[in-house]
């Protein structure tokens, strides 16, 4: 027991300075970029919508909390479901903030994979989803 | 000096870069840095928890996941294997970069990339916030959402164990 928790300890202290840079980066992106900015840069196209909101979700960082009041308000503002769709996923899925802490602790070929997968993906989630819910409702 | 920097370990390199920037902004923006700081402090506080909480979880891991184990119960069983990575990522809280060290280990103990992955993808489907989120869409839209999430993240982890084999 005592070596699983030696193990322990010395496996979170070498991930403690990339997790503390990583929130330090999510801080100050979090001053800079103002909320408005969202809600500024989708104008209805929708393919181009979507993809504009996977790229903003992926280098977007924060709780899902804010991605959904996020999207709520660029629903309620006339941005598409499709866009608003992709930008929930990517905001929870694609982590480019992340990325330095994640290809340190898993790997540097498996963080740019599991990324670049992911933001391709958000864009079919969100394409898949948005057909079911145009068929359903 | 040059010896003594060559001393410091790469891993502590982007913390040391983001604590200059810090610096560098105090001195030139004092309102984004007391925003970011403040920010910073806030995260600090909400994750010290879940600190606890992974440190208790890498712990019972060391001490009960062993390679053996982890073999039998993520690599013999097909289905079953997705399914506990699954419910695992649903269930999982906290900051994502919180997990990197426990699946790092799980890694070295034999648990796929893919897998990892699948984990990863699931974290994303967050159940205390479903009400928000119907709150906010509505309920046959997040239903839809959260289940083409799930089935997309087994599809991402099959991707992800391919091309890192054929990588390898």
């Amino acid at each position: 027991m005592k070596q699983s928790i030696t193990k322990a300890a010395k496996g979170l202290w070498n991930s403690f300075p990339m997790i503390f840079g990583t929130i330090l980066l999510i801080s100050l992106i979090s001053a800079i970029i103002p909320k408005t900015f969202y809600t500024t840069i989708f104008n209805g196209r929708i393919f181009l919508d979507s993809l504009i909101g996977s790229t903003i979700g992926s280098i977007s960082a924060g709780h899902p909390m804010t991605s959904y009041i996020f999207g709520g308000e660029m629903l309620s503002q006339g941005v598409s479901l499709l866009a608003v769709t992709a930008f929930l996923v990517s905001w929870v899925t694609v982590g480019l903030i992340q990325l330095p802490a994640e290809s340190a602790i898993l790997g540097k070929k498996f963080a740019i994979l599991r990324n670049v997968t992911a933001f391709i993906l958000s864009i079919v989630v969100a394409i898949i989803t948005t057909l079911i819910v145009g068929l359903l409702i | 000096m040059k010896v003594k920097i060559k001393n410091i370990p790469k891993v502590w390199y982007f913390f040391i870069f983001m604590i200059l920037v810090y610096i560098s902004i105090s001195i030139f923006n004092r309102d984004i840095f007391s925003t970011s700081f403040e920010f910073f402090i806030q995260i600090i506080y909400k994750i010290i928890p879940i600190f606890i909480l992974v440190f208790i979880l890498m712990t019972i891991s060391n001490y009960f996941i062993t390679p053996k184990f982890v073999l039998k119960h993520l690599k013999e069983k097909g289905i079953k294997k997705w399914i506990f990575v699954i419910i695992g990522g649903v269930l999982s809280s906290g900051p994502i970069y919180m997990w990197y060290p426990l699946l790092a280990d799980l890694h070295k103990k034999g648990l796929k990339y893919g897998l990892i992955a699948c984990f990863l993808y699931n974290r994303a489907i967050k159940i205390p916030l479903l009400p928000l989120a119907i709150v906010y869409f509505n309920w046959q839209y997040i239903l839809v959402l959260t289940i083409v999430m799930i089935l997309t993240s087994v599809l991402q982890g099959i991707m992800l164990n391919k091309i890192m084999e054929v990588k390898k």
